[in-house]
Protein backbone atom coordinates (compact mmCIF):
# COMPACT_ATOMS: atom_id res chain seq x y z
CA UNK A 1 0.00 0.00 0.00
CA UNK A 2 2.93 2.50 0.27
CA UNK A 3 6.79 1.74 0.54
CA UNK A 4 7.13 3.24 4.26
CA UNK A 5 9.81 0.86 5.68
CA UNK A 6 7.48 -1.10 8.78
CA UNK A 7 10.53 -2.69 9.87
CA UNK A 8 12.40 -0.09 11.88
CA UNK A 9 12.08 2.64 14.47
CA UNK A 10 11.84 5.36 12.04
CA UNK A 11 9.81 4.40 8.98
CA UNK A 12 7.08 2.83 12.16
CA UNK A 13 7.52 6.53 14.13
CA UNK A 14 6.85 8.06 10.46
CA UNK A 15 4.15 6.23 9.44
CA UNK A 16 1.90 6.24 12.62
CA UNK A 17 2.37 10.06 12.85
CA UNK A 18 0.98 9.93 8.80
CA UNK A 19 -2.02 8.57 10.55
CA UNK A 20 -1.00 5.09 8.73
CA UNK A 21 -2.84 2.37 10.87
CA UNK A 22 -0.86 -0.46 9.99
CA UNK A 23 2.25 1.05 11.36
CA UNK A 24 0.08 1.98 14.43
CA UNK A 25 -1.44 -1.45 14.62
CA UNK A 26 2.32 -2.87 14.40
CA UNK A 27 4.10 -0.62 17.07
CA UNK A 28 1.42 -2.19 19.78
CA UNK A 29 2.30 -5.03 18.66
CA UNK A 30 6.36 -3.98 19.56
CA UNK A 31 5.19 -2.84 22.73
CA UNK A 32 3.18 -5.80 23.86
CA UNK A 33 5.52 -8.70 22.31
CA UNK A 34 8.52 -6.50 24.58
CA UNK A 35 10.71 -7.10 21.23
CA UNK A 36 14.30 -4.92 20.44
CA UNK A 37 11.95 -2.10 18.73
CA UNK A 38 10.05 -1.31 21.94
CA UNK A 39 12.21 0.91 23.69
CA UNK A 40 13.38 2.86 21.37
CA UNK A 41 9.65 3.35 19.49
CA UNK A 42 8.29 4.14 23.15
CA UNK A 43 11.15 6.87 24.18
CA UNK A 44 10.51 8.31 20.30
CA UNK A 45 6.72 8.32 20.91
CA UNK A 46 6.41 9.74 24.53
CA UNK A 47 7.12 13.33 23.99
CA UNK A 48 4.11 13.17 21.65
CA UNK A 49 1.99 11.78 23.85
CA UNK A 50 0.09 13.71 26.77
CA UNK A 51 -3.02 15.34 24.68
CA UNK A 52 -5.86 12.83 25.14
CA UNK A 53 -8.23 12.51 27.29
CA UNK A 54 -8.28 8.75 28.99
CA UNK A 55 -11.50 7.23 29.85
CA UNK A 56 -11.40 3.94 32.24
CA UNK A 57 -14.58 1.98 31.92
CA UNK A 58 -14.70 -0.57 34.63
CA UNK A 59 -17.16 -3.25 36.53
CA UNK A 60 -18.49 -6.69 36.65
CA UNK A 61 -18.49 -9.15 34.10
CA UNK A 62 -22.20 -8.49 31.84
CA UNK A 63 -22.63 -5.39 33.01
CA UNK A 64 -22.39 -3.63 29.69
CA UNK A 65 -18.97 -2.34 29.74
CA UNK A 66 -18.11 -2.96 25.68
CA UNK A 67 -21.68 -2.12 24.82
CA UNK A 68 -21.31 1.13 26.63
CA UNK A 69 -17.82 1.37 25.18
CA UNK A 70 -20.03 1.13 21.55
CA UNK A 71 -22.32 3.23 22.49
CA UNK A 72 -19.95 6.50 23.82
CA UNK A 73 -17.36 6.27 20.70
CA UNK A 74 -20.20 6.39 18.68
CA UNK A 75 -21.46 10.09 20.74
CA UNK A 76 -17.50 11.37 20.48
CA UNK A 77 -17.38 10.45 16.67
CA UNK A 78 -20.71 12.63 16.40
CA UNK A 79 -19.02 15.27 18.27
CA UNK A 80 -16.09 14.63 15.35
CA UNK A 81 -13.57 13.40 17.87
CA UNK A 82 -11.34 10.49 17.36
CA UNK A 83 -11.62 7.55 19.55
CA UNK A 84 -8.97 4.71 20.25
CA UNK A 85 -10.46 2.01 21.94
CA UNK A 86 -8.27 -1.09 24.13
CA UNK A 87 -10.43 -3.89 25.51
CA UNK A 88 -9.07 -6.35 27.42
CA UNK A 89 -10.03 -9.59 28.17
CA UNK A 90 -8.54 -11.82 30.71
CA UNK A 91 -5.62 -14.78 29.66
CA UNK A 92 -5.90 -18.24 30.64
CA UNK A 93 -3.83 -19.08 33.21
CA UNK A 94 -3.91 -22.62 32.09
CA UNK A 95 -3.34 -21.87 28.23
CA UNK A 96 -1.94 -19.02 27.79
CA UNK A 97 -4.45 -17.87 25.44
CA UNK A 98 -6.97 -15.76 25.42
CA UNK A 99 -10.81 -15.20 23.85
CA UNK A 100 -10.63 -11.53 22.65
CA UNK A 101 -14.46 -10.61 22.70
CA UNK A 102 -14.84 -7.20 22.96
CA UNK A 103 -14.99 -6.38 19.39
CA UNK A 104 -18.68 -8.56 19.33
CA UNK A 105 -20.26 -5.27 20.81
CA UNK A 106 -18.70 -2.67 19.14
CA UNK A 107 -19.51 -3.76 15.53
CA UNK A 108 -20.98 -0.09 14.76
CA UNK A 109 -17.39 1.09 15.55
CA UNK A 110 -16.44 -0.64 11.99
CA UNK A 111 -14.84 0.72 9.06
CA UNK A 112 -14.77 4.02 10.94
CA UNK A 113 -11.11 5.70 9.83
CA UNK A 114 -11.60 7.60 12.98
CA UNK A 115 -12.02 4.92 15.55
CA UNK A 116 -9.10 2.15 16.24
CA UNK A 117 -9.59 -0.64 18.39
CA UNK A 118 -7.25 -3.45 20.23
CA UNK A 119 -8.38 -6.00 21.87
CA UNK A 120 -5.54 -6.63 24.48
CA UNK A 121 -4.85 -10.12 26.79
CA UNK A 122 -4.06 -9.74 30.19
CA UNK A 123 -1.09 -11.79 29.91
CA UNK A 124 -0.70 -12.61 33.86
CA UNK A 125 -1.82 -9.30 34.75
CA UNK A 126 -3.91 -9.09 37.87
CA UNK A 127 -4.99 -5.61 38.37
CA UNK A 128 -7.95 -5.41 35.44
CA UNK A 129 -5.58 -4.01 32.57
CA UNK A 130 -2.98 -5.81 30.56
CA UNK A 131 0.74 -5.62 31.31
CA UNK A 132 1.57 -3.34 28.50
CA UNK A 133 -1.70 -1.20 29.02
CA UNK A 134 -0.28 1.81 29.71
CA UNK A 135 2.42 2.17 27.40
CA UNK A 136 -0.18 1.01 24.50
CA UNK A 137 -2.46 3.95 25.54
CA UNK A 138 0.65 6.06 25.06
CA UNK A 139 0.58 4.94 21.83
CA UNK A 140 -2.69 5.72 20.61
CA UNK A 141 -2.39 9.05 22.67
CA UNK A 142 1.01 9.79 20.13
CA UNK A 143 -1.04 8.75 17.31
CA UNK A 144 -3.55 11.86 17.86
CA UNK A 145 -6.89 10.31 18.83
CA UNK A 146 -8.29 12.12 20.80
CA UNK A 147 -10.37 10.09 23.79
CA UNK A 148 -8.93 6.84 24.59
CA UNK A 149 -11.42 4.71 25.92
CA UNK A 150 -9.84 1.25 27.98
CA UNK A 151 -12.18 -1.51 28.78
CA UNK A 152 -10.87 -3.19 31.65
CA UNK A 153 -11.37 -7.13 32.45
CA UNK A 154 -14.94 -8.01 33.80
CA UNK A 155 -13.58 -7.09 37.60
CA UNK A 156 -14.54 -7.66 41.37
CA UNK A 157 -14.22 -6.00 43.99
CA UNK A 158 -10.61 -4.92 43.88
CA UNK A 159 -8.68 -4.75 40.41
CA UNK A 160 -8.29 -1.02 40.71
CA UNK A 161 -5.39 -0.39 38.37
CA UNK A 162 -7.55 1.70 36.07
CA UNK A 163 -7.68 4.67 37.63
CA UNK A 164 -3.92 5.23 37.75
CA UNK A 165 -3.96 4.97 34.23
CA UNK A 166 -7.09 7.03 33.18
CA UNK A 167 -7.96 10.10 34.01
CA UNK A 168 -11.54 9.75 34.05
CA UNK A 169 -12.73 6.58 35.66
CA UNK A 170 -15.97 5.15 34.90
CA UNK A 171 -17.76 2.16 37.15
CA UNK A 172 -20.49 0.42 35.12
CA UNK A 173 -23.24 -1.24 37.86
CA UNK A 174 -26.11 -3.25 37.03
CA UNK A 175 -29.31 -3.45 38.91
CA UNK A 176 -29.65 -6.65 41.47
CA UNK A 177 -26.06 -7.01 41.53
CA UNK A 178 -25.37 -6.19 45.25
CA UNK A 179 -27.14 -4.18 48.39
CA UNK A 180 -26.28 -1.60 50.23
CA UNK A 181 -22.99 -3.39 51.96
CA UNK A 182 -21.93 -3.85 48.73
CA UNK A 183 -21.37 -0.77 48.02
CA UNK A 184 -19.78 0.66 50.79
CA UNK A 185 -17.20 -1.94 50.55
CA UNK A 186 -13.24 -0.71 49.61
CA UNK A 187 -12.68 -1.28 46.06
CA UNK A 188 -13.94 -0.48 42.80
CA UNK A 189 -16.65 1.62 43.78
CA UNK A 190 -13.56 3.82 45.49
CA UNK A 191 -12.29 5.18 42.38
CA UNK A 192 -15.05 6.10 40.48
CA UNK A 193 -15.10 9.63 39.10
CA UNK A 194 -18.89 8.78 37.55
CA UNK A 195 -21.08 6.03 38.02
CA UNK A 196 -23.14 4.01 35.04
CA UNK A 197 -26.32 1.76 36.14
CA UNK A 198 -26.88 0.34 32.96
CA UNK A 199 -29.37 -1.97 32.06
CA UNK A 200 -31.38 0.59 33.75
CA UNK A 201 -34.54 -0.89 31.92
CA UNK A 202 -34.85 -3.39 34.20
CA UNK A 203 -36.45 -3.86 37.47
CA UNK A 204 -34.34 -2.47 40.88
CA UNK A 205 -32.28 -0.23 39.18
CA UNK A 206 -34.17 2.84 41.54
CA UNK A 207 -32.13 0.92 44.24
CA UNK A 208 -28.76 0.29 42.88
CA UNK A 209 -28.94 4.55 41.84
CA UNK A 210 -29.71 4.70 45.63
CA UNK A 211 -27.86 2.51 47.03
CA UNK A 212 -24.80 4.48 45.29
CA UNK A 213 -25.88 7.95 46.27
CA UNK A 214 -26.25 6.67 49.79
CA UNK A 215 -23.17 5.62 49.44
CA UNK A 216 -21.55 8.62 48.08
CA UNK A 217 -22.97 10.94 50.63
CA UNK A 218 -21.74 8.42 53.40
CA UNK A 219 -18.51 11.15 52.59
CA UNK A 220 -16.06 11.46 50.29
CA UNK A 221 -12.44 10.27 50.62
CA UNK A 222 -10.21 13.23 52.31
CA UNK A 223 -7.31 12.99 49.66
CA UNK A 224 -7.15 11.34 46.02
CA UNK A 225 -5.81 7.84 45.63
CA UNK A 226 -2.04 8.30 46.83
CA UNK A 227 -1.40 4.53 46.82
CA UNK A 228 -1.12 2.75 43.60
CA UNK A 229 -3.80 -0.09 44.05
CA UNK A 230 -3.03 -3.19 44.70
CA UNK A 231 0.98 -2.75 44.34
CA UNK A 232 1.37 -0.85 47.67
CA UNK A 233 3.34 1.81 46.25
CA UNK A 234 2.67 5.07 47.87
CA UNK A 235 3.42 8.03 46.50
CA UNK A 236 3.72 10.93 48.80
CA UNK A 237 2.54 14.26 47.93
CA UNK A 238 3.21 17.57 50.11
CA UNK A 239 -0.32 18.51 51.57
CA UNK A 240 -0.31 21.28 49.32
CA UNK A 241 -0.30 19.21 46.35
CA UNK A 242 -3.20 17.11 47.51
CA UNK A 243 -6.07 16.95 44.57
CA UNK A 244 -8.69 19.89 44.73
CA UNK A 245 -11.75 18.56 46.26
CA UNK A 246 -15.38 19.66 44.42
CA UNK A 247 -16.01 16.78 42.53
CA UNK A 248 -18.90 14.74 43.56
CA UNK A 249 -19.21 11.42 41.07
CA UNK A 250 -22.77 11.46 39.48
CA UNK A 251 -24.73 8.28 38.78
CA UNK A 252 -26.17 8.19 35.79
CA UNK A 253 -28.73 5.63 34.19
CA UNK A 254 -28.11 3.96 30.82
CA UNK A 255 -29.55 1.38 28.33
CA UNK A 256 -26.10 0.64 26.36
CA UNK A 257 -28.00 -1.63 23.99
CA UNK A 258 -30.64 0.99 22.90
CA UNK A 259 -28.02 4.04 23.23
CA UNK A 260 -30.26 5.89 25.88
CA UNK A 261 -28.07 8.21 28.61
CA UNK A 262 -24.97 8.09 26.26
CA UNK A 263 -25.45 11.53 25.35
CA UNK A 264 -25.76 12.39 29.38
CA UNK A 265 -22.54 10.12 30.52
CA UNK A 266 -20.66 11.37 27.37
CA UNK A 267 -21.17 15.12 28.87
CA UNK A 268 -20.80 13.85 32.67
CA UNK A 269 -16.96 12.70 31.10
CA UNK A 270 -16.67 15.83 29.32
CA UNK A 271 -17.39 17.67 32.91
CA UNK A 272 -15.13 15.78 34.62
CA UNK A 273 -12.33 16.12 32.49
CA UNK A 274 -13.04 19.82 31.88
CA UNK A 275 -13.04 19.90 35.87
CA UNK A 276 -9.67 18.00 36.00
CA UNK A 277 -8.23 20.74 33.72
CA UNK A 278 -9.38 23.95 35.52
CA UNK A 279 -8.71 22.31 38.97
CA UNK A 280 -4.98 21.36 38.13
CA UNK A 281 -6.11 17.75 38.53
CA UNK A 282 -4.81 16.89 35.44
CA UNK A 283 -1.39 17.76 36.06
CA UNK A 284 -1.31 16.58 39.58
CA UNK A 285 -2.75 12.98 37.75
CA UNK A 286 0.20 13.14 35.32
CA UNK A 287 2.58 13.47 37.80
CA UNK A 288 1.34 10.84 40.50
CA UNK A 289 1.33 8.52 37.20
CA UNK A 290 4.56 9.12 36.56
CA UNK A 291 5.57 8.83 40.35
CA UNK A 292 3.98 5.29 40.11
CA UNK A 293 5.42 4.29 36.93
CA UNK A 294 8.84 5.42 37.48
CA UNK A 295 8.98 2.92 40.76
CA UNK A 296 7.29 0.26 38.96
CA UNK A 297 10.16 0.34 36.36
CA UNK A 298 12.90 0.32 38.93
CA UNK A 299 11.21 -2.53 40.65
CA UNK A 300 11.07 -4.67 37.50
CA UNK A 301 14.46 -3.59 36.52
CA UNK A 302 16.02 -4.22 39.76
CA UNK A 303 14.41 -7.51 39.31
CA UNK A 304 15.73 -8.10 36.19
CA UNK A 305 18.78 -7.09 36.89
CA UNK A 306 19.07 -9.28 40.11
CA UNK A 307 17.86 -12.33 38.29
CA UNK A 308 20.77 -11.78 35.78
CA UNK A 309 23.02 -12.18 38.16
CA UNK A 310 22.05 -14.84 40.07
CA UNK A 311 23.43 -18.41 39.31
CA UNK A 312 20.23 -20.47 37.69
CA UNK A 313 21.35 -23.41 40.27
CA UNK A 314 21.83 -21.50 43.19
CA UNK A 315 18.44 -20.17 42.73
CA UNK A 316 16.90 -23.45 42.10
CA UNK A 317 18.51 -25.04 45.04
CA UNK A 318 17.25 -21.77 47.24
CA UNK A 319 13.74 -22.56 45.62
CA UNK A 320 13.57 -26.13 47.02
CA UNK A 321 15.30 -25.20 50.26
CA UNK A 322 12.43 -22.54 50.63
CA UNK A 323 9.53 -25.63 49.77
CA UNK A 324 11.18 -27.93 51.98
CA UNK A 325 10.55 -24.69 54.88
CA UNK A 326 14.88 -25.00 55.83
CA UNK A 327 14.83 -21.53 55.05
CA UNK A 328 12.14 -18.54 54.68
CA UNK A 329 12.09 -16.67 51.45
CA UNK A 330 12.87 -13.37 52.93
CA UNK A 331 16.06 -14.66 54.45
CA UNK A 332 16.79 -16.09 50.93
CA UNK A 333 16.56 -13.34 49.09
CA UNK A 334 18.70 -11.08 51.40
CA UNK A 335 21.14 -14.12 50.55
CA UNK A 336 20.80 -13.05 46.92
CA UNK A 337 20.91 -9.34 47.33
CA UNK A 338 23.37 -9.16 49.94
CA UNK A 339 25.89 -11.93 47.71
CA UNK A 340 27.13 -9.91 45.25
CA UNK A 341 25.89 -6.38 46.04
CA UNK A 342 28.62 -5.38 47.43
CA UNK B 1 10.36 -11.09 23.89
CA UNK B 2 6.79 -12.22 24.77
CA UNK B 3 5.46 -13.13 21.53
CA UNK B 4 1.47 -14.92 21.68
CA UNK B 5 0.25 -16.03 18.07
CA UNK B 6 -3.10 -13.80 17.76
CA UNK B 7 -5.96 -15.23 15.31
CA UNK B 8 -8.85 -13.21 13.96
CA UNK B 9 -12.17 -15.37 14.14
CA UNK B 10 -14.62 -14.23 12.28
CA UNK B 11 -17.99 -15.31 10.15
CA UNK B 12 -17.97 -13.26 7.11
CA UNK B 13 -21.86 -13.03 5.37
CA UNK B 14 -25.31 -13.97 6.30
CA UNK B 15 -25.98 -16.90 8.12
CA UNK B 16 -26.27 -16.60 11.95
CA UNK B 17 -24.81 -20.40 12.62
CA UNK B 18 -21.83 -19.36 15.09
CA UNK B 19 -21.64 -22.51 17.27
CA UNK B 20 -18.78 -23.96 14.92
CA UNK B 21 -16.66 -20.36 14.84
CA UNK B 22 -17.26 -20.11 18.93
CA UNK B 23 -15.90 -23.59 19.48
CA UNK B 24 -13.06 -23.24 16.95
CA UNK B 25 -12.39 -20.01 18.96
CA UNK B 26 -12.49 -21.41 22.22
CA UNK B 27 -10.61 -24.72 21.12
CA UNK B 28 -7.64 -22.16 19.57
CA UNK B 29 -7.64 -20.32 23.03
CA UNK B 30 -7.18 -23.63 24.72
CA UNK B 31 -4.13 -24.27 22.53
CA UNK B 32 -2.33 -20.86 23.82
CA UNK B 33 -3.56 -18.02 21.06
CA UNK B 34 -5.06 -14.91 21.54
CA UNK B 35 -8.53 -15.58 19.56
CA UNK B 36 -10.11 -12.36 18.65
CA UNK B 37 -13.36 -13.19 17.93
CA UNK B 38 -15.79 -10.77 16.07
CA UNK B 39 -19.05 -12.93 15.76
CA UNK B 40 -21.38 -13.11 12.69
CA UNK B 41 -22.23 -10.97 9.36
CA UNK B 42 -19.24 -9.29 8.79
CA UNK B 43 -18.06 -7.96 5.83
CA UNK B 44 -14.69 -8.21 3.61
CA UNK B 45 -14.19 -4.67 4.91
CA UNK B 46 -14.55 -5.59 8.54
CA UNK B 47 -12.82 -8.78 8.93
CA UNK B 48 -9.68 -7.16 7.18
CA UNK B 49 -9.80 -3.76 9.00
CA UNK B 50 -10.03 -5.58 12.67
CA UNK B 51 -7.42 -7.93 10.93
CA UNK B 52 -5.38 -4.95 10.92
CA UNK B 53 -6.27 -3.16 14.10
CA UNK B 54 -5.97 -6.19 16.06
CA UNK B 55 -2.60 -7.04 13.94
CA UNK B 56 -3.29 -10.44 13.67
CA UNK B 57 -0.60 -13.91 12.23
CA UNK B 58 -4.06 -15.83 11.29
CA UNK B 59 -7.51 -15.05 9.94
CA UNK B 60 -10.27 -17.54 10.38
CA UNK B 61 -13.35 -17.58 8.21
CA UNK B 62 -16.03 -19.65 9.33
CA UNK B 63 -18.72 -19.96 6.19
CA UNK B 64 -21.35 -22.50 6.12
CA UNK B 65 -23.88 -20.52 3.99
CA UNK B 66 -22.02 -21.66 0.88
CA UNK B 67 -20.59 -18.05 -0.45
CA UNK B 68 -16.92 -18.94 0.20
CA UNK B 69 -16.47 -18.70 -3.34
CA UNK B 70 -17.61 -15.07 -3.64
CA UNK B 71 -16.46 -14.14 0.06
CA UNK B 72 -13.47 -15.54 0.66
CA UNK B 73 -11.32 -13.89 -2.40
CA UNK B 74 -12.70 -10.57 -1.42
CA UNK B 75 -11.35 -10.98 2.53
CA UNK B 76 -7.90 -12.06 0.74
CA UNK B 77 -7.83 -8.90 -1.81
CA UNK B 78 -9.21 -6.84 1.48
CA UNK B 79 -6.03 -8.04 3.03
CA UNK B 80 -3.77 -7.31 0.50
CA UNK B 81 -4.86 -3.78 -0.26
CA UNK B 82 -4.33 -3.01 3.36
CA UNK B 83 -0.66 -4.58 3.38
CA UNK B 84 -1.38 -7.72 5.17
CA UNK B 85 -0.08 -10.21 2.50
CA UNK B 86 1.18 -12.04 4.94
CA UNK B 87 -1.17 -13.19 7.15
CA UNK B 88 -2.31 -16.53 7.24
CA UNK B 89 -6.20 -17.47 6.34
CA UNK B 90 -7.88 -20.33 7.36
CA UNK B 91 -11.15 -21.11 6.03
CA UNK B 92 -13.66 -23.77 7.98
CA UNK B 93 -17.39 -24.49 7.68
CA UNK B 94 -19.24 -26.80 4.47
CA UNK B 95 -17.08 -26.30 2.04
CA UNK B 96 -17.82 -29.29 -0.93
CA UNK B 97 -14.42 -31.03 -2.08
CA UNK B 98 -14.52 -29.58 -5.35
CA UNK B 99 -14.13 -26.00 -4.16
CA UNK B 100 -10.50 -26.52 -1.81
CA UNK B 101 -8.51 -26.54 -4.25
CA UNK B 102 -9.49 -23.25 -5.69
CA UNK B 103 -9.59 -21.93 -2.44
CA UNK B 104 -6.10 -23.00 -1.72
CA UNK B 105 -5.07 -21.79 -4.54
CA UNK B 106 -5.81 -18.69 -4.00
CA UNK B 107 -3.92 -18.45 -1.05
CA UNK B 108 -5.78 -20.16 1.55
CA UNK B 109 -3.67 -22.30 4.07
CA UNK B 110 -5.88 -24.49 5.25
CA UNK B 111 -9.72 -25.88 4.85
CA UNK B 112 -11.23 -27.26 7.37
CA UNK B 113 -14.81 -28.93 7.28
CA UNK B 114 -16.54 -30.43 10.35
CA UNK B 115 -15.29 -33.00 12.57
CA UNK B 116 -11.73 -31.43 12.44
CA UNK B 117 -9.64 -31.88 14.93
CA UNK B 118 -8.19 -28.92 16.57
CA UNK B 119 -4.96 -30.48 16.81
CA UNK B 120 -4.95 -30.22 12.58
CA UNK B 121 -5.69 -26.56 12.96
CA UNK B 122 -2.80 -25.83 14.89
CA UNK B 123 -0.28 -27.77 13.34
CA UNK B 124 -1.61 -25.63 9.98
CA UNK B 125 -1.19 -22.62 11.42
CA UNK B 126 2.56 -23.70 13.24
CA UNK B 127 3.27 -24.54 9.96
CA UNK B 128 2.36 -21.66 7.98
CA UNK B 129 3.61 -19.42 10.19
CA UNK B 130 7.20 -21.26 9.93
CA UNK B 131 7.13 -22.27 13.75
CA UNK B 132 7.51 -25.96 15.39
CA UNK B 133 4.57 -27.50 16.83
CA UNK B 134 4.12 -27.00 20.20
Amino acid sequence: MTNTDLTTVEGLTQALEAGNRRALARVISHIENNTDLALPLLAALYPRSGKAHIIGVTGAPGAGKSTLVNQLAGVYRQRNLTVGVIAIDPTSPFSGGALLGDRVRMRDLAGDPGVFIRSMATRGSLGGLAQATADVIMVLDAAGFDRIIIETVGVGQSEVEIASAAYTTLVVEAPGMGDEVQAIKAGILEIADIFAVNKADREGVDRTVMALKMMLNLGVPEKFQVMHHGRMLPVNLPETEKLPQGWTPPVLKTVAISGEGAEELTEAIENHRLYLEQSGGRILRDRLRAATELRMIMRDYLLETLLARTDAAVLEEMVEAVARREIDPYTAVRHFVNEKAV
Amino acid sequence: MDRKVRVLVAKPGLDGHDRGAKIIARALRDSGYEVIYTGIRQTPDMIAEAALQEDVDVVGLSILSGAHMALVPRVIEKLKELGMEDVVVLVGGIIPDEDVQTLLDMGVAGVFGPGTLTSEIVETIENALGRQPA
